[in-house]
């Protein structure tokens, strides 16, 4: 899979080189490198051809459905990318003068009013570089607000079990200790439980509402008022936002900080570890601690707030102020959208969620909370296949590869067993929705018929069953061959 | 069902707790957790001579499906660990209650042994955790 594997010393495409190479004469000799670098000795062409072949080798949202719960792995519309990549934005230096960046300064700004605008918020900084950094600055500011006003006390943050890992490792890396609240059997958060470990060590709670069970905690006005009651925070993880975009607002919930993860509602790409926007959005109280910069409008000029403008604030999260790139197309997704179009996006993610379980239930598939309604996404629970056919999600999931469909997230949450967590995000059609319950439906069928061929899962793609212990315990992420 | 011997002492967190004849007490995961888990692949075992309190998080066991913290049953200091376990994380599924066992700790009280869950309570929490 490595360039490296295909490399042969001394191979070029001799036809279409320069027939003779100049000398490097501008840059001073002091400079120059005395070793070439470690490059793989490939044509351009077989370069071309070995990515192209390795992308045609992705599952990705550009070529198949990918309902991998609570990561809203939404289409990211083309024009989006074709507005963010004009060339005044491209060339736009980061350390170019305020007044000849007034365009992207504006684009920006606007972002944070739309932002703010959605969620119910009083300020928007946009520069968390993404979700878990997002995540890092509002805890951060939960801790920087407390300690302003002399309240060391508070050293506890109370997090559900439902959660996403990243929200415990958050409050970790702020220094707090965790405190976790059980969730009851119809999926919403323990309420005395949550009233017997909340006091004055409790600095917040860290919520996602919808929760990862895909349901909405209906009680988070009561839980509200038993941490405010406490002097504690409502921290918002704004993970599931898709589901109430424009219908519910995080701010009218009574949560004094939030993230949002634009890669997955506000539709900008998903990257395999690359850029992400992870903005924070916080209410009166939280202000003067905004990581900084983020933007300020006179009524005439855009400008830069930094540290002299906000002496309480976390301080700065990078270099810059974010991820530029990914700013702008969440920019343009929101402004083609329009406020007034909002909403749609949460109806038709929960539209699409509901319809999908209820054919599935109908199906013959057990729902991990059949009371309930879905949100955005779902979970069917595999434990009696599990138990009585002897195969289990990770099996499904990875049949499902097969009938060419990316599989959902599987074991997560944590607290139902044998889980698959499907979110169809609002892009899909009812064909292609219909399509993925028929593959389910098959694969049931040769659980009951074969469970072996489930077992052995998938048979179609370039890779079959990896060994999951061996890739955890022998990690093989060499970038050239070890010689 | 999973196996879960008579003559431990039992967490609702899912770790058995067998009294020693020195006054110690040896911990690990039941033969339920680790199924549930799955295949393990690290363990982080605590530093011998730290002090926990009952339901502090005091190891951490890492499957491929999860990583899981592991509570202290009983508040005391830790006396030893079993090392052998990062190189060989699979014995906590091959042998739960015998070679997989995760760390030997001196009580601060041993009466909070005696008010651990028996096994038959145990199992009625297990089983019912698998309905």
């Amino acid at each position: 899979m490595l360039i490296f594997d295909q490399s042969t010393p001394g191979c070029v495409n001799a036809a279409q080189s320069p027939v003779e190479r100049k000398a490097v004469t501008a840059i001073p000799e002091k400079f120059r490198r005395k070793a070439p670098p470690r490059l793989p000795e490939v044509s351009e062409l077989e370069t071309v051809r070995h990515y192209t072949r390795l992308s045609q080798k992705n599952f990705s949202i550009d070529t198949h459905f990918y309902p991998l719960g609570s990561c809203t792995m939404k289409y990211n519309p083309r024009g989006c990318n074709t507005l963010a990549m004009l060339p005044g934005y491209l060339q736009r230096h980061p350390l170019g003068p305020e007044q000849l960046g007034q365009g992207f300064l504006a684009c920006m700004f606007e972002l944070q009013e739309i932002l703010k605008d959605v969620t119910g918020m009083k300020a928007v900084s946009l520069s968390p570089m993404a979700g878990a950094q997002g995540e890092f600055a509002g805890v951060a500011m939960i801790r920087a607000y407390h300690d302003a006003n002399g309240d060391t006390g508070r050293t506890e943050i109370l997090v559900p079990d439902a959660a996403h890992g990243t929200n415990p490792a958050t409050a970790t890396m702020c220094g707090y200790k965790v405190k976790e609240i059980p969730t009851n059997r119809e999926g919403d958060v323990d309420l005395e439980a949550l009233k017997q470990v909340v006091g004055p060590q409790t600095a917040g709670i860290m919520l996602t509402n919808p929760s990862t069970l895909g349901v909405f905690e209906r009680k988070i006005k009561t839980i509200a008022e038993i941490v405010h009651g406490a002097g504690g925070l409502l921290y918002y993880d704004g993970a599931n936002l898709n589901a109430i975009l424009g219908k519910v607002k995080p701010g009218d919930m009574g949560f004094d900080v939030i993230h949002m993860n634009l890669h997955k509602t506000f539709s900008t790409p998903h990257g395999g570890g690359g850029p992400g926007a992870g903005p924070v959005g916080v209410n009166q109280r939280l202000i003067p601690f905004l990581p900084v910069p983020y933007v300020g409008f006179d009524g005439e000029r855009y400008h830069w707030l930094a540290e002299k403008d906000c002496p309480q604030t976390i301080g700065r999260l990078s270099a810059f102020m974010g991820n530029a790139g990914v700013l702008l197309r969440a920019y343009v997704y929101a402004r083609l959208i329009g406020r007034e179009g909002m909403h749609r996006i949460a109806e038709y993610s929960t539209l699409n969620a509901n319809y999908l379980m209820i054919k599935l239930a109908q199906a013959g598939f057990d729902l991990a909370l059949p009371g309930r309604r879905a949100t955005h996404e779902f979970i069917i629970t595999l434990k009696r296949q599990a138990k009585e056919l002897g195969v289990n999600a990770m099996d499904y999931a990875k049949r499902l590869l097969d009938y060419g469909f990316h599989a959902p997230t599987t074991y997560f949450p944590l607290i139902v067993p044998e889980c698959l967590l499907i979110e169809p995000t609002e892009t899909e059609s009812k064909q292609v929705l219909d399509a993925f319950a028929e593959a389910l439906v098959k694969i049931n069928q040769e659980a009951k018929e074969n469970p072996e061929l489930l077992k052995g899962a998938p048979y179609s793609l370039p890779v079959r069953r990896l060994d999951d212990v061996k890739a955890a315990r022998e990690l093989d992420i060499a970038w050239q061959p070890e010689h | 069902m999973s196996n879960i011997p008579e003559d431990l002492y039992y967490t609702k967190t899912h770790e058995w707790v067998k009294q020693d004849a020195d006054g110690t007490v040896t911990v690990g995961i039941t033969d339920h957790a680790q199924h549930l888990l799955g295949d393990m692949v690290f363990i982080e075992l605590p530093d011998p001579g730290s002090e926990f309190n009952t339901g502090d998080d005091c190891a951490v066991v890492e499957s491929v499906k999860a990583a899981s913290d592991v509570y202290c049953p009983v508040s005391g200091e830790i006396i030893e660990t079993n090392v052998a376990l990062v190189e060989t994380p699979e014995v906590v599924n091959q042998d739960p209650y015998g070679d997989g066992w995760l760390f030997r700790l001196k009580p601060n009280d041993e009466g909070e042994v005696e008010d651990l869950l028996d096994a038959e309570t145990y199992r009625e929490l297990a089983e019912e955790e698998s309905h």
